[in-house]
């Protein structure tokens, strides 16, 4: 037994996707908020059960995309018009069609780059040290088992308690995760 | 009423496990012991890789006088081999994206390696517009930036809009390619047994650990860039056909060309994917996962994007006859019985004729067959890459400036060693990293047993 301020959270091990939606169903209705669920595949719902559901990318990446359209249109307005005109054929300087390439080329790029670096930047990644890596049993949340992990930070957490509820959910083990 | 047997195989062999998979796509790069045969392909591809090397040094200290370029056939095998490359390169990423967005699932076990074959193309494809330039040290003018000259690029030429489309594919490409990549470097960072291994694959991985809120920002973040590497592939491949549309020259300014370049590209690119399939899954025992099923559904987008490039053809010669116009008619002549018929004829007989054998499903079924019909169709677009460029060049519209095309030793080298590069980039490709998404197919696995229920 690790005394309490040690605790960093319960963990629950399955080894079947929907033994881990079923617990994660009821983890969440038993009042249960600072809660994660671990898998090797993306399972869709899950992140439901657990109260998340809203995802701020979507904006995020259209945001990027309104600059990079922006950006890439007043690059070409500014350097064709303003900055070093030239004469093409007598063609005029503000030539708007043929900046329509270049302008959808930027906003893609942006609208990717954000994206990613969104997706990465809201899920605190890269993180290389979490507590969960130094149980030899997490290793196979990336291959083949599922993980259940209650975060000691959770106002209902009680050491006995919580792994009596665990325990109760029928996982192939519960693991106590000390703090580093 | 016949049903078609492909669509009953499955896309994934029965009797597998999460675990099972990713076991055997793992093990192909932590276990498995050396091999022969891929040191020799590894080999080959480096020894042509030395010929590039030796065919740019040479290049970049004679000048492009050492190709076969004269006048007015100023723009030779360097652009053919642009344009061949470039649209190999766009299968990869039809396969993962516009694939993925109609829920097709048979793209799971290729689209790994069709990504990173599409990387791979898309690196030997920038090197030609860098080499064919007369001096190659100002490539830089391309790129807008603040400079001590005041100088700007030229936004309305095709090429600047060529380094923008390029520039932008290469690094969404490889963006998308790597963020796929993210939770099966975590499953070999957990799986590896050497230090070094954990190291390098825990570094990459980002520290990933499958968690559920961070697989459903993935998931949203994965699916906005297969959103928008769709409408990019088909502009940059339409930019790329910029490159001579925008051109007056006979054959060359036509409104088709934007649609038929880019069925070309599918054409060529999921030929190169069979040409790359094939072997991979008879050397490496994946027939479980890459199944008879995809190598049929493969051949028939195919042979669909073929009958694309097959109207264009058409097309083109409708619009030259009906144009009215006499050196639009020339040009037409000129293919089909000047100096250069023959290949005109080879292209007509690889891109149309032959690959007509693939509405037989028996030959949609012989490996063997489909194999040597992806070559044939490989050969096939580069001929038309040949024809477009080269015989619209060599004879328009003043006589007194036709001229033979001949290319040198130089031409076929660098262009052999390009496939060098490709090679190599993906022998070492194929030994470090998992050729197939292990974390698609564990969801495959998981959609087809909860459909079976």
């Amino acid at each position: 037994m690790i005394p309490r301020s040690e605790h960093f959270g319960m963990l629950a091990e399955f080894d079947d996707v929907d033994a881990l939606q079923a617990a994660a169903r009821k983890t969440h209705a038993a009042g249960y908020r600072r809660v994660e669920a671990y898998s090797p595949l993306p399972v869709h719902g899950l992140a439901a059960d657990l109260g998340f559901s809203r995802t701020r990318i979507p904006l995020v990446v259209l945001c990027g995309g309104i600059f990079g359209c922006i950006a890439g249109y007043l690059l070409q307005y500014w350097t064709t018009v303003i900055e070093y005109p030239m004469n093409i054929g007598g063609r005029p300087l503000h030539s708007w069609p043929a900046f329509l390439p270049v302008t959808f080329e930027t906003t893609v790029l942006c609208a990717s780059l954000s994206a990613v670096l969104g997706m990465l930047a809201l899920n605190g990644l890269p993180r290389p040290h979490h507590p969960l890596f130094n149980i030899p049993q997490f290793a196979r949340a990336t291959q083949d088992r599922f993980f259940l992990f209650i975060l000691a930070k959770d106002p209902l957490y009680h050491e006995e308690s919580t792994r009596q509820f665990l325990t109760d959910l029928n996982p192939l083990e519960v693991i106590d995760v000390p703090r580093p | 009423m016949s049903t078609d047997e492909g669509q009953s195989e499955p896309i994934l062999a029965r009797g597998h496990s999460l675990g099972s998979i990713t076991d055997k796509i793992s093990s192909i790069v932590l276990v498995r012991n050396f091999e022969w045969g891929w040191l020799l392909g590894f080999a080959v591809g480096l020894s042509l890789l030395m010929l590039l090397l030796v065919s740019v040094t040479y290049l970049f200290v004679k000048g492009v006088g050492i190709w076969g370029l004269n006048v007015p056939v100023a723009w030779g095998f360097a652009i053919v081999n642009f344009v061949w490359w470039v649209g190999i390169g766009h299968a990869g990423t039809l396969i993962s994206a516009i694939l993925l967005l109609v829920k097709q699932e048979w793209r799971t076990s290729i689209n790994r390696f069709a990504e990173a074959m599409t990387l791979f193309a898309v690196a030997c494809a920038g090197l030609f517009p860098l080499l064919h330039l007369g001096r190659p040290g100002y490539f830089f003018f391309l790129v807008p930036f603040p400079n001590t000259m005041g100088m700007w690029p030229q936004f309305r030429s095709p090429l600047i809009w060529d380094f923008f489309a390029v520039g932008t594919y290469a690094t969404v490409s490889l963006m998308f390619w790597y963020v796929g990549l993210i939770p099966d470097l975590a499953t070999l960072r957990d799986r590896a047994t050497k230090r070094v291994s954990r190291v390098i694959y825990g570094v990459f991985a980002l520290g990933w650990r499958g968690s559920a809120r961070h697989w459903k920002r993935y998931e949203d973040a994965y699916l906005l860039l297969a959103a928008l590497a769709t409408p990019l592939v088909i502009s940059v491949h339409t930019i790329v056909s910029f490159d001579f549309a925008v051109g007056i020259v006979p054959g060359w300014h036509s409104t088709i060309f934007p649609p038929y370049f880019v069925a070309g590209a599918i054409y060529s690119g999921f030929a190169m994917v069979l040409t790359l399939a094939i072997p991979l899954r008879k050397f490496y025992d994946l027939e479980d996962f890459v199944t008879d099923r995809h190598l049929n559904n493969m051949a028939k987008v195919m042979l669909a994007a073929g009958l694309i490039v097959a109207y264009g053809y058409l097309v083109e010669i409708f619009t030259a006859w009906y144009s009215g116009h006499n050196f639009e008619i020339y040009m037409l002549e000129n293919r089909i019985e000047g100096p250069y018929s023959f290949w005109y004829w080879m292209l007509i007989a690889c891109n149309v004729a032959i690959p007509q054998l693939l509405w037989f499903r028996a030959v949609r079924g012989n490996v063997l067959m489909l194999f040597v019909l992806s070559l044939v169709i490989n050969v096939g677009m580069w001929l038309e890459r040949f024809i477009i460029t080269i015989v619209s060049l060599h004879r328009d519209f003043l006589p007194s400036s036709w001229e033979i095309y001949q290319p040198t030793f130089w031409d076929w080298s660098t262009y052999l060693g390009t496939m060098g590069l490709f090679l190599s980039l993906l022998f070492i490709f194929i030994r470090v990293l998992p050729m197939i998404s292990i974390f698609e197919m564990r969801e495959l696995l998981e959609e087809t047993e909860s459909e079976a229920e």
